[in-house]
């Protein structure tokens, strides 16, 4: 494993982290735009162009956007009295530390299995564009359906009461 | 690790797990939806390094599942965070813990 | 000798790197065109800081900088030594890494996209098959350090304007990746090198260039009015107008970082510019082949300096428009008449050589524009304001 993949690995795991330990909400924001950006250099590591840049004009360009409007559209970066973790979290720390067991046995148990060494695959966008029309076309479209309805559904959600109850 | 796609995905396994604690234990709202969206790039961090080291990556079949996946994941932070906006306006609070009756 | 003269810097290249053993001599090419960039860029920067004061000064009937330098050329010194040596303010209650940062994530995701640009017959850093995905990618980095260089201000004045430009910049990046949609529909490819080429021959009476076909047309204006937007350059620039917000999201900055600003700002113009020529016109190509003799890298220039002596002529000439005027525009008129053209560049593709094509396609837009206008000003959107008074 070169030190590439040690470095982004690094700082992806820091953005993660540090997105769910701190106390303000907007570091909070920014430190998990890191990590999505860590991925996309994850992303370009392993050959895969149009998802690392994809990766990063969706996630950085717009949800980091959209988590960012949403913390300040809700006061969010006023610190909050009662802390930041609730009051169950006992619970919820060993289940997630217990499935990070459960995947890490899995995958260590299993390392054998899995190969070594291939040859970078000589993908381009075209093969992409060709295969999205082509074998995936059913997707594509159920998913631009589903986007327009998120659309939609997502302006009525937020629209203002007054404008309705008119 | 005598595999380099082991490395990919003890990272995703990794970054999924501190995603699933922060949904799982704070208590603003929106963390919990950034949570979420770090479960959603850990999947599709999965799916590329899979992808990667396939037989047969000309298939293309792990770089479609991580594109919708992307799109999906989209569409879903924007919708969630529109409730939230909307439920901040009726409560006044983003606090998940204040939140435990189904009584507006 | 015309040869030579349009490859003098790919050959300036290859001499300078044939001096260093074999195994540094990728990483040494690649370097060599980075600091090229990095030179020709802030360079041009300069040249169009002047450039514009003068114009301005001369739209608006008086004369612009004179006094530094024969006919005040050498401004661009002065403005560089006083920023360089102003002292630096921070509010004392700004918050440290985010206000320090903000600017040189700017300069830094503004710089990246010039790496795809073809500035001449293969004069290109990196020629990459997601090119224009990468480009687009780096233009949506910078919004987030505005919305860092806003909120780390504390200032209320600091945060409006940048939730003003980040709204408006997602607004017409939409726009904007939809008129550069039908230009991929047409080349066949995303990578920026292929787009050029196939812009490359010249047949008949007009250059090939995209911007000469009704869907080109359409498409490049919707991309300068999304382009003019994106970088906050007037008549969108409400966000840092001066008289609206002191100066937007970059109130609290002072000396050094104010001037990283000023070069992202412009850097933008020109890498926006020089996609806008590498879409619509032509790139580094010639218009028509007897003026092929010329250099193709001064065609490149030659274009993005029109363009951005139109985006001063604009700024001096047109007034600035209200948010919801500009937030109106892009979503009830900008993007249904993008994706109609997006509709017409199908249509074109698919027609066949003729008349036909023309006329169908330049009746269809110029019919949805007039419609599309009309019913905006029916209702009010795009008509002058009615005042009403309290009664």
């Amino acid at each position: 494993m070169g030190i590439m993949f040690y470095l982004i690995a690094v700082i992806t795991l820091a953005g993660a982290l540090a997105a769910m330990t701190l106390k303000h909400l907007v570091h909070a924001a920014l430190a998990v735009t890191v990590a999505f950006g860590g991925l996309a250099l994850f992303f370009l590591n392993l050959d895969a162009q149009f998802a690392g840049f994809a990766q990063i004009l969706v996630y950085i360009g717009a949800v980091a956007i959209l988590v960012v409007f949403a913390i300040l559209l809700t006061r969010g970066s006023e610190l909050p009295k009662d802390g930041v973790f609730s009051r169950t979290w006992f619970v919820g720390l060993p289940i997630a530390a217990g499935i990070f067991a459960v995947l890490g046995w899995a995958l260590i148990a299993s390392s054998k299995a899995l190969p070594s060494e291939m040859a970078t695959p000589a993908v381009t966008v075209h093969d992409i564009g060709v295969a999205l029309v082509g074998r995936y076309v059913l997707p594509l479209e159920i998913v631009a359906l589903l986007l327009t309805a998120a659309t939609i559904g997502a302006v009525i959600v937020a629209l203002h009461e007054k404008a309705r109850a008119r | 690790m005598c595999s380099p796609l082991t490395g990919y995905l003890i990272v995703a396994a990794l970054l999924f797990s501190i995603g699933l604690a922060g949904a799982l234990v704070r208590r603003n709202a929106i963390m919990v939806l950034i949570g979420i969206e770090l479960m959603l790039n850990a999947a599709n961090l999965n799916f590329i390094a899979f992808w990667r080291y396939s037989p047969h990556p000309e298939a293309l079949t792990g770089m479609m599942f991580a594109i919708f996946s992307i799109a999906v994941a989209a569409a879903e932070a924007a919708v969630g965070l529109g409730l939230v906006i909307a439920i901040y306006r009726h409560t006044q609070t983003t606090d998940l813990d204040k939140m435990n009756r189904m009584k507006g | 000798m015309v040869e030579k003269a349009d490859q003098v810097f790919v050959l300036l290249q290859h001499w300078l790197i044939s001096f260093l053993p074999v195994l540094l001599q990728p990483a040494a090419a690649v370097l060599l065109g980075v600091i090229a960039i990095v030179c020709v860029f802030p360079g041009l920067f300069a040249l169009t800081t002047i450039f514009e004061r003068k114009g301005l000064g001369r739209i608006q009937n008086r004369i612009g900088p004179n006094r530094v330098g024969p006919l005040g050329l050498f401004q661009p010194v002065a403005d560089g030594i006083k920023s360089l040596t102003k002292e630096d303010i921070i509010p004392l209650s700004a918050d440290g890494v985010l206000h320090f940062l903000a600017p040189v994530i700017l300069v830094v995701a503004v710089f990246m996209g010039f790496a795809v640009l073809p500035m001449g017959r293969n004069m290109v850093l990196v020629d990459m098959d997601a090119g224009l995905i990468f480009f687009f990618a780096m233009s949506a980095s910078t919004e987030l350090s505005v919305f860092m260089a806003g909120w780390s201000s504390r200032n209320k004045y600091s945060l409006l304007g940048a939730m003003r430009a980040i709204a408006q910049m997602i607004s017409y990046e939409i726009i904007l990746l939809l008129s550069s949609v039908a230009v991929v529909m047409t080349a066949g490819s995303l990578s920026l090198v292929k787009i050029v080429d196939a812009q490359n021959h010249s047949t008949g009476v007009l250059p090939n260039w995209y911007i000469f076909t009704p869907w080109g047309l359409a498409a490049f204006v919707m991309y300068a009015i999304a382009a003019t937007a994106e970088t906050n350059r007037s008549p969108f620039d409400l966000p840092e107008g001066e008289s609206e917000l002191v100066a937007g999201y970059h109130t609290e900055y002072s000396g050094f970082k104010f001037a990283l600003f000023f070069l992202g700002e412009y850097l933008a113009m020109f890498s926006i510019s020089g996609l806008g020529t590498t879409l619509f016109l032509g790139g580094w190509s010639a218009p028509f082949s007897f003026l092929t003799w010329i250099p193709s890298w001064i065609w490149f220039f030659g274009k993005v300096m029109i363009s951005i002596f139109v985006f001063i002529w604009m700024r001096g000439t047109l007034p600035r428009l209200r948010q919801d005027q500009l937030m109106n525009f892009a979503w009830k008129f900008a993007l249904p008449f993008t994706l109609l053209d997006l509709l017409v560049t199908a249509l074109w593709r698919f027609m066949g050589e003729g008349w036909l094509r023309w006329v169908v396609s330049t009746v269809i837009l110029a019919g949805a524009y007039v419609l599309m206008g009309r019913v905006g000003m029916y209702r009010g959107h795009f008509a002058p304001r009615k005042y009403r008074y309290a009664e």
